[in-house]
């Protein structure tokens, strides 16, 4: 069992580490709380006074560019200061331990982290150390949560698809190593789809994957069918090399995404990429180009979407939603 | 001559089938007589030991009690007190000592820093490989004339299975004991979790079965081969208790043991992320549970050990995956074993025979039982008195274990090793 550390004594967002534990009122709140920052008319997202005085360190231990600069724009649109903390080039590398990073930017009186650690666990142990008033959001966490990317991706499916309960998602390529594929399989679920399946050969996949609720298919043609969303994972290039797969060549004729292959899902289906897109590996130019790919819209509601659970997690010092 | 007098209390002896209320008398650090005085008995001290269970001391297998280079996490004279309260009087040390137990010096000062702490009976497992490196043959005969009592290459890789067969060649000319913690290391590949459900939701790099058993199997493919024998620790899964079974039948000369806590805990029961739950091998499934239960229980493994791993804090605060595995365990050996007795998995002489006369078969000691002649280790415990794990009755430095805070039916009263009361509560 999950210690739910992420709400507070009312049940309110505190952290925001893993989508486990988190009821479907409280994504669909998240969902809404974004919408309310976009401008109905432009789609443009307004600057708003929230977290006006508020100081939002992101703490990234892992190189990102997206991820960080889209919390940036999001913690400003909010009205925060904001610190950008790359630590792969900083104090770890000095023989700072995590903790004693920790540590003394809390004696900088910062409000919240946005931590993006290698290895898994790491934004849940900061959230279990730090002090009572700062909240920690979960940006990626080795293996095992991304549950802002997660979510904004559930605003771009409601965006185009508005109820989730019919939905068949398909979840493709290297679920075994991705803690996005995580994120999104648990919010999928607790959404309330009708299927999530995950298209992979079995070297990607972990032991006991129906386990987090999806079906397995190791076939993409047969696993597109009557599929409404198609959510496609990057590929990390490392793994030709550790025997995980035969090559690049391969893994595009069986698991790469090309407009033939998307023709066994649904015609309305729209195509989905956390980016960043290795173009000819798992998805072809042409889809990723395409009229059905919606890869740029996520990226642009990652600001509302963080901007929500920036605001939503900082209700309890003192922000108002 | 000193005597001891162990009164009214319910002595049992699996290895004399003895299983009655009386008295224990002990002189001169032997065991002198039961159920009757010898002649001229005259008590220097009288245990009462009414309501309480009387037997042979606690021989753990597995142990490591830090000091020397690590003794930042623990020191022989915490370790020992803690021990002494958990009815143990003898314990065998791995071999991952800082330095490595791979010369006869380490071993003699072990062996010294034992006897300063005041509990002689710790019988250091020598380095079966230069530095654990898994390379080169250690001086196994220096180290067994130095006190180790067996070999080991802990829980480092050997290079390949010519350099084990070797090894287990030699071992075998000097009849050592080969004590074996099955893990084919390109499987288990940094992992930190059983690979299974729990794992794959939380995305920790885990470990399969397959890396228990497949080594497992080629160590039983090598016993036969060598001629060594081999007995296999900490053992985690369901085909492992096949596979012993299997070998046991055929005829071959291996015995087993199991973690206590492997017996009680599973991947389901760790608390996502508490570093108290990261313990090699992994916390597995109720299956797996299930068959070391039956496992023990009908003898295929002979022996429990607690598998005693201190920390310091910091060795346990982090992420998951980068904290150091191990759990401090001697003072739940008893409290888990009755838990097992109390469940119905085993009965009370089984839970005793696992702890003592098995442990000392496996070790070749002339100890584990209370054999008129033998050395005076005892334990006394009080079955049904509980007691809860907290900083005031907690003994090892080493805090690092997932039943904190918990309440533990069953207590040592009395702890005699070579006659001397080492512990009393």
């Amino acid at each position: 069992m999950y210690p739910n550390i992420q709400l507070n004594a009312d049940g309110k967002l505190k952290h925001f580490l893993s989508i486990e534990g988190l009821n479907q009122a409280l994504l669909t709140e998240i969902l809404d709380t974004a919408a309310s920052f976009v401008n109905p008319s432009d789609g443009q997202i307004k600057k708003v006074p929230l977290l006006r005085g508020k100081t939002i360190v992101n703490l990234f231990f892992e190189n990102s560019t997206r991820t960080r600069t889209t919390f940036e724009l999001a913690a400003k649109r909010l009205s925060a200061d904001v610190l950008n903390m790359n630590i792969t080039t900083s104090s770890t590398a000095k023989g700072e331990s995590l903790l004693d990073t920790i540590r003394n930017l809390e004696a900088m009186f910062v409000d919240m982290f946005v931590v993006r650690h290698a290895i898994s666990g790491a934004a849940h142990f900061i959230a279990q150390q730090t002090a009572p008033h700062i909240s920690v959001i979960n940006a990626g966490d080795g293996q095992h949560a991304h549950p802002t990317q997660a979510m904004l991706d559930m605003f771009t499916i409601r965006q185009h698809k508005g109820d989730f309960s019919k939905l068949r998602v398909a979840v493709i390529g290297d679920i075994l190593h991705s803690r996005v594929a995580r994120s999104e399989i648990q919010a999928l679920n607790t959404l309330g789809v009708a299927e999530v399946r995950v298209i992979a050969p079995k070297t990607l996949l972990p032991a006991k994957v129906e386990t987090l609720g999806v079906t397995v298919c190791h076939d993409l043609k047969q696993g597109l069918a009557d599929i409404d969303v198609v959510m496609m994972l990057r590929l990390q290039k490392e793994r030709m090399t550790s025997a995980l797969l035969p090559g690049e060549s391969e893994y595009f004729k069986c698991f790469g995404l090309t407009e033939e292959k998307l023709h066994y899902a649904k015609p309305d289906a729209i195509v989905m990429h956390p980016g960043p897109i290795n173009r000819g590996v798992e998805i072809d130019s042409k889809v990723a180009d395409g009229k059905q790919s919606v890869i740029l819209q996520q990226v642009s509601n990652g600001i509302a979407v963080r901007m929500a659970i920036m605001a939503m997690a900082m209700q309890h010092n003192g922000a108002s939603v | 001559m000193t005597a001891i007098h162990i009164q009214h209390g319910r002595v049992i002896d699996p290895a004399n089938n003895i299983d009655r209320v009386g008295d224990v008398y002990i002189v001169d650090g032997k065991i002198a007589a039961l159920f009757a005085a010898p002649e001229g008995f005259h008590a220097d001290t009288v245990i009462d030991a009414t309501g309480n269970i009387v037997c042979a001391g606690f021989i753990d297998i597995s142990t490591r009690l830090r000091d020397m280079g690590h003794s930042r996490k623990a020191t022989f004279k915490s370790e020992t007190r803690a021990a002494a309260s958990a009815g143990v009087t003898t314990m065998c040390l791995q071999p991952d000592t800082r330095p490595v137990m791979d010369a006869a010096s380490i071993a003699e000062y072990v062996k010294d820093l034992a006897e300063k702490a005041g509990y002689p009976q710790i019988y250091p497992i020598g380095a079966l490989t230069q530095k654990l490196e898994g390379a080169e043959l250690s001086s196994m005969l220096a180290l067994k004339q130095a006190g180790c009592i067996a070999v080991s290459n802990a829980n480092a890789p050997v290079k390949n299975l010519l350099i084990l067969r070797r090894a287990m060649e030699y071992a075998a000319s000097h009849d050592l004991l080969y004590i074996c913690r099955p893990n084919e290391f390109s499987l288990s590949n940094k992992g930190c979790a059983h690979e299974g459900a729990i794992a794959t939701r939380y995305g920790l790099p885990s470990i399969p079965e397959a890396a228990e058993t497949i080594a497992l199997a080629e160590s039983l493919e090598l016993a036969e081969l060598t001629g060594c024998r081999v007995h296999f620790g900490q053992l985690s899964c369901k085909l492992s208790v096949i596979k012993i079974h299997q070998a046991k039948k055929y005829g071959l000369n291996v015995s087993a043991d199991v973690a206590i806590h492997q017996l009680h805990l599973t991947e389901s029961d760790m608390i996502p992320f508490d570093s108290a739950y990261h313990v090699l091998p992994p916390l597995r499934t109720e299956a797996d549970k299930k068959y070391l239960r039956q496992g023990l229980a009908s003898g295929t493994i002979n022996s429990l050990c607690s598998d005693h791993q201190p920390h310091d804090l910091d060795a346990k605060l982090g992420a998951f995956p980068e904290t150091e595995s191990g759990v401090s365990s001697l003072e739940t050996l008893l409290p888990l074993m009755l838990r097992l007795v109390a469940q119905n998995d085993i009965t009370l002489e089984q839970g005793i025979t696992a702890l003592t006369q098995q442990p000392a078969q496996i070790l070749g000691l002339a100890s584990g039982a209370l054999t008129v002649g033998f050395s005076a280790d005892v334990c006394v415990f009080d079955p049904i008195l509980e007691w809860h794990i907290n900083s005031d009755t907690w003994q090892s430095r080493g805090l690092n274990t997932p039943f904190w805070g918990q309440s533990m039916t069953g207590r040592v009263t009395h702890t005699l090793q070579a006659g001397k009361v080492i512990f009393s509560l």
